[in-house]
């Protein structure tokens, strides 16, 4: 069987490569949008920060031998308590300004970390293998998937729809919501406001972090490795609408989806094809997909 | 009075002698300033930036004893892989800065902006960096060098010598740009000539987020090889999804532009067995191997080709600088295009009429963990390719310097 000329076998198995890059787009766009959702900061620095765990978890197997589970736990919380830090005495003081200035202010963080890591790392990469328990791969019929890819899949699933739970269905999810919505009406309440801003800031950062160690074994590992990746995910949080937690979720998995099958069609444009899809949603929806018009 | 007087004259004039004596030669500005830019921050910068300075700075360091008295400056830059950048800074350089040769580092379209721009200016261009073979073939000039290795050396080596190990039918990975699209015909044409055939090629956008689609389409070409016609990240990152996918089981990787220092970022399990093409190795004699030793006492990583390749270029061109007693760019160019080059980088080279430095190259291929004895031992020298095979011949040279019109 075939679909306009390719066989079936291979659009599925492109539909499931695009399920795994979707993945990743789906934890950082989902960081991005919850920051932006409650701080109104576009976290340019996000990119970076996804670098950072991923060398963590390098740092984390050479020094310390903690193999790969430790740091998918402790690299997120070495960022977060980072991005806490960040939070405090720099991005804290801009909140009354422009949001260009947090986007300034997160682009100058960027080239200082990245320009940190490369004079002592360099650009060429750090070697990380694929954890012993996830080698090897499972033939599906139509494809052999590594195992390590499934796990990225299923990892990331219940790391997005996790959030958007807690964020949605929750009290604690109420109360940001509410933060977000009028900050001086929540604080009346009792709430401690600026800490929840704070906390959030962090939590944003640590899912960048995760997605970097789950990268780590696929990817090159290197200081580099944030900014080939942090403006398709822009583009992801814009196609979703800026702040749509389950936008992000959707845009990015469906996005990594059509990436992969201009893979197979047209693959020069595999880079572009966001881009005119993002040009395409801002004409006729300037909010994005599931952004609401304010 | 008087006597002491006649006394200090003499003792003046002779000292005038002596040291007319000791600086025979005739230097621009009393000084040599050499110009070095290079990608010195992204992708390209292991490779040569830093380390390459460093190897600059180490021929100046070796070289000085040959000019007492005299200066030899060194001015680096970082082009960003920008050519506007790279041909602003050479200008300046010999425009403000007296710059009497330009090293030209990584990145082929800096290349050749840079190197219209000191022809233009009638100064020694020295390309170590780049790999197209435009430098000696549409674009040369008189004052262009290209010193360690061209995409044509590539394709020769790694492409001939797969075909003869049986690796007959082929299929391109390849960077969707000006150096991928040359790599990946030069080394077609190499495959086609000595028997094999190319089944197709998957061209990716350079920095490709990920590879795991093409590779899947790769492997259904059912090739026997597989070329990666791309270089650093991107070809770090087909390997690693080309053993991830199994991909490796079936087809043969060939890696077309591959540095020690991708082989020591990827780790040697996951490239044993593949080969490559290389102008220069650390472990290749015992002069290289002194001379690495003690580059890896500064940079703490051993020497790639190009670094080796500066250094060596920089000691080539004093040399030519002290033989023809004047850095006048005609001069020692002539020089330059006489002199035998020896050292620990090649034996017998030599600068061709079009610019084109013959040396030999060599095939290798990666070690086996097992096979490796200490860090950075990585390569097996499986066949050394004389320069006259490894580049292209004059006959088939493009460059108006030596073609008959």
């Amino acid at each position: 069987m075939e679909i306009f000329g390719r066989p079936l076998p291979a659009l599925l198995s492109q539909l499931l490569l695009g399920l795994v890059n979707g993945s990743f787009y789906a934890i950082l766009s989902l960081g991005l949008a919850v920051i932006f959702g409650l701080l109104n900061v576009i976290n340019f620095a996000h990119g970076a920060l996804y670098m950072m765990g991923a060398i963590f978890a390098w740092m984390g197997l050479t020094y310390f031998g903690l193999n790969y589970w430790v740091m998918l736990i402790v690299a997120p919380l070495l960022v977060g308590v980072f991005g806490v830090l960040i939070e405090r005495l720099l991005l804290r003081h801009l909140y009354k300004l422009d949001h260009l200035y947090g986007l300034l202010l997160t682009f100058g963080l960027t080239l200082l970390i990245e320009g940190f890591f490369r004079s002592f790392y360099g650009v060429s990469g750090l070697p990380y293998s694929v954890p012993e328990q996830l080698a090897g791969a499972t033939n599906l019929g139509f494809m052999v998937l590594p195992n390590y890819r499934a796990w990225v899949v299923v990892a990331s699933l219940i790391v997005c729809f996790g959030t958007w739970y807690v964020i949605e269905r929750t009290k604690l999810g109420a109360l940001l919501r509410a933060g977000t919505e009028n900050p001086k009406l929540t604080e009346a309440f009792g709430v401690n406001v600026p800490l929840m801003v704070t906390f959030t800031y962090g939590f944003g950062v640590a899912l960048a972090a995760f997605a970097g160690v789950l990268a780590a074994p696929i990817l090159q590992v290197q200081p580099l490795m944030g900014s080939n990746l942090i403006i398709v995910v822009f583009a992801v949080v814009v196609i979703g609408g800026m702040g749509s937690i389950m936008g992000s979720i959707l845009t990015g998995l469906g996005l990594g989806v059509i990436e992969g099958f201009t893979r197979v069609f047209y693959p020069e444009a595999s880079a572009t094809v966001v881009f005119v899809i993002m040009a395409i949603v801002l004409l006729l929806r300037p909010a994005g997909l599931f952004g609401k018009e304010k | 009075m008087k006597l002491n007087k006649i006394c200090a004259a003499l003792a003046a004039c002779g000292l005038a002698f002596g040291m007319t004596a000791a600086s025979a030669q005739k230097l621009s500005d009393d000084k040599i300033v050499i110009g070095f830019v290079t990608d010195m921050s992204s992708l390209y910068s292991d490779i040569d930036g830093p380390g390459g300075v460093e190897a600059i700075r180490m021929a100046i360091a070796d070289m000085q004893k040959e000019f007492p008295g005299k200066k030899i400056e060194l001015v680096t830059a970082d082009h960003q892989n920008k050519a506007d950048i790279a041909s602003a800074k050479v200008r300046e350089w010999i425009d403000q800065g007296g710059a009497d040769v330009i090293i030209g580092g990584t990145n082929s379209s800096t290349a050749l902006a840079s190197a219209k721009i000191a022809a233009e200016k009638k100064r020694p261009y020295i390309q170590v960096g780049a790999a197209s073979s435009r430098l000696t073939n549409e674009d040369c000039t008189p004052y262009t060098v290209h010193y360690a290795y061209d995409t044509i050396a590539l394709a020769n080596g790694t492409g001939t010598a797969v075909v003869k190990s049986g690796g007959k039918s082929w299929f391109f990975l390849t960077a969707d740009y000006a150096f991928g699209h040359s790599l990946e015909k030069d080394t077609g044409d190499v495959v086609k000539a000595a028997g094999g055939t190319v089944v197709g090629a998957v061209r990716h956008p350079l920095s490709a987020s990920d590879f795991s689609s093409f590779l899947l389409q790769a492997q259904n070409s059912k090739a026997q090889i597989l070329g990666l016609a791309n270089a650093g990240g991107d070809t770090i990152n087909s390997i690693k999804a080309a053993n991830e996918f199994g991909v490796t089981k079936n087809m043969k990787l060939a890696g077309l532009l591959m540095f020690i220092n991708d082989i020591h970022s990827l780790g040697l399990p996951t490239t044993q067995g593949m080969y490559l093409t290389d102008g220069w190795y650390w472990n290749q004699s015992p002069e290289s191997r002194a001379w690495a030793r003690k580059f890896f006492d500064k940079m703490k990583r051993m020497p790639s080709m190009l670094q080796a390749g500066d250094y060596s270029a920089v000691t080539q061109y004093l040399t030519a600088v002290k033989a023809a007693g004047t850095d006048d760019a005609d001069a020692v160019m002539a020089q330059l295009k006489k002199q035998k080059i020896n050292d620990m980088f090649a034996k017998g080279g030599y600068i061709r009429a079009d610019g084109r430095m013959i040396h030999e190259m060599y095939l290798m291929q990666v070690k086996t963990p097992a096979e490796s004895k200490e860090p950075w031992d990585y390569f097996k020298v499986v066949q050394a390719i004389p320069g006259e095979q490894a580049y292209q011949s004059l006959a088939n040279s493009k460059c108006s310097l030596v073609t008959k019109k």
